[in-house]
């Protein structure tokens, strides 16, 4: 985002900045609200949230609720905590933005740099799968998935994730590389370089910021899920937010909120992190996913 | 011999992306195409059935609830984001000092998962412990605010919760669509004497134009898949106040063994999506190409 321009601003009294000064920081509690509900009373004993009152500080603080959401509170039927779904997510998300990304990043060089007949077409139909609703996929995939054997496994997770990832890292290298002068590709090329030594030597070196902008969409998107994870992850497979779900609409025994919003907490914290250290980035990433060309 | 493989090479990269592509998504909705079109209950099955499921879906009362809910939904949540989204945007070009801490703040709900935003509107909103509890406790008696129980009040709630975690993005997209108005004309019309009111009346919100077309876009594509959210929040209740199309198809399809029925619903939301985004994506290619 480019700096504050510095003539459209209104030209107002005091107290006309006064009243957009309280406006904007109405919203800021508005936003911040919910993740204030939420630290404060993962460290309250669930006592004081019941008795208690939610927006107040905690009279006896406590790191008990952490404790049970990481390691002890009863998920499904297994009381082992969210680690293990912690994991799953892990090892589930890493490879999935991997791979996604870098095949992005080629099939983006591809339909900028070696373009054939038909890639617009080619395009047009990636592009197209970023928007379709999931629903559409969830009974062949099933199928599809339990054919190649691997249903209800990490592994046919980021098999899902990979496919429904491609078109949007294809559309942000696409737009990248569209960018890159292509007449530094024909010269290596009348130089006599392959299509993979101009790759590696020529774009990849200057690849750096859409890579990181792909690699934070696909980590948000992808460790947010909750559509495939819920439909196609088995016992020893379930990944985090489907894990958090079932903490918190389980209908068994106490509803332990405290537990609740520690486990909430613990679910977005990946993301949150990633958004904190590289928000401009993220917020790159939402721009090309929404304004295409 | 060498050269001929280099003509071959881009396009065989390409490859495997397109095939899992072109069967995964194109090839899986023609799939759920011919499901919708069969007598499919728990498992597929392929006796040929025309478009009795579609007939048996509008004719059903918990379809036409989560259409209304959509409708309601949609409508609402696509309104009020673009509306504060814009309102946001206006009001941070004003040349404020803590742009920089206030901006983030006001975005940082789209970097969380739409189960932990349900989590923690779902508690929140709470009339035992959340809202209603809190104003009670500070004197105020007889407040009252249960809407996430009340069946005719629950989707208001969702709306609440998606509008939290949308609208700061919305707002970063107008923000971004201010800061590339021409300052000539502002100049222009300020030494025409207008006031800045009408600047932006007049002027500058008739140039977002596109900004908005855009928002409205990702809103309504996003309002269509909803269902992360809703499963959070309400879990589509109380009863079915708040099913939406999304939590229709699941159910349907997963727990009530109407395959048929839950692919119909299925073709209905994409043909929604699709009327949205397919003239959209067309049009920005377009005039991306003449560039």
């Amino acid at each position: 985002m480019s700096a504050p321009s510095q003539d459209n601003a209104v030209k107002g009294s005091v107290i006309t900045r006064a009243i957009i000064y309280v406006v904007l920081i109405l919203f800021v509690i508005y936003y911040l609200l919910p993740l204030y509900v939420m630290i404060v009373n993962s460290v309250k004993p669930l006592e004081e949230i019941r008795s208690g009152n939610m927006m107040e500080f905690p009279k006896v603080w406590t790191l008990e609720p952490w404790r049970a959401a990481w390691s002890y509170a009863q998920i499904g039927v297994e009381p082992s905590g969210l680690r293990p779904y912690f994991i799953n997510s892990i090892l589930m998300v890493v490879p999935a933005v991997l791979l996604s990304t870098i095949l992005g990043a080629l099939n983006g060089y591809v339909l900028t740099k070696w373009q054939f007949r038909g890639h617009g077409i080619v395009f047009g139909l990636l592009l197209l799968s970023c928007f379709i609703p999931f629903q559409i996929v969830l009974i062949p995939m099933a199928r599809v998935l339990g054919f190649l054997g691997v249903s209800g496994t990490i592994s046919g997770l980021v098999l899902v994730h990979l496919v429904y990832g491609i078109g949007f890292t294809t559309l942000f290298f696409r737009n990248y590389y569209a960018a890159f002068p292509t007449e530094l590709v024909r010269a290596a090329q009348i130089d006599g370089a392959g299509f993979f030594q101009i790759f590696w030597r020529i774009l990849l070196p200057s690849s750096a910021p859409i890579a990181v902008v792909t690699i934070i969409w696909q980590f948000t998107n992808v460790w947010n899920d909750f559509l495939f994870g819920a439909s196609f992850s088995d016992f020893d497979s379930v990944p985090m937010t489907v894990a958090l779900n079932n903490l918190v609409s389980s209908s068994t025994g106490v509803k332990e909120y405290n537990v609740h919003f520690a486990g909430a907490i613990l679910a977005a914290l990946p993301t949150l992190i990633v958004y904190i250290v590289s928000g401009r980035y993220f917020v790159r990433g939402l721009m090309a996913g929404a304004v295409k060309g | 011999m060498k050269d001929r493989l280099q003509e071959w090479v881009p396009r065989l990269v390409l490859a495997p992306s397109f095939l899992l592509v072109l069967l995964f998504v194109y090839g899986f909705i023609l799939y759920t195409g011919f499901l919708s079109m069969t007598d499919s209950r728990m498992l597929p099955s392929y006796g040929f059935v025309g478009l009795e499921n579609y007939q048996k879906l509008f004719a059903l009362r918990h379809w036409n609830t989560a259409l209304t809910n959509l409708a309601i939904f949609g409508i609402l949540y696509i309104l009020i984001s673009s509306l504060l989204g814009l309102l946001l945007a206006i009001l941070l070009d004003q040349k404020i000092r803590a742009e920089g801490l206030i901006r983030p703040i006001y975005l940082y709900p789209m970097a969380l998962s739409f189960i932990v935003t349900g989590t923690a509107w779902k508690w929140f909103l709470d009339p035992g412990i959340g809202l209603e509890n809190v104003m009670q406790q500070w004197g105020w008696e007889n407040f009252e605010f249960n809407w996430i129980k009340d069946r005719d009040f629950a989707i208001y709630t969702v709306v609440l919760a998606a509008v939290w975690q949308s609208s700061g993005f919305v707002m970063a997209m107008f923000l971004a669509g201010l800061r590339g108005v021409d300052n000539e004309i502002i100049k222009a019309a300020q030494i025409d004497g207008a006031s800045g009111f009408r600047i932006y009346r007049k002027i500058i919100i008739p140039m977002m134009r596109p900004v908005f077309l855009s928002a409205f876009v990702v809103l309504a594509h996003l309002a269509i898949k909803a269902y992360d959210l809703v499963i959070a929040l309400t879990g589509g209740g109380p009863g079915r106040a708040t099913e939406l199309p999304a939590t229709f198809m699941y159910s349907y399809t997963f727990t009530r063994n109407q395959m048929g029925i839950g692919a119909s619903s299925a073709i209905i939301m994409l043909i929604m999506i699709f009327s949205i985004i397919v003239p959209y994506l067309y049009s920005e290619l377009k005039s991306g190409e003449q560039k």
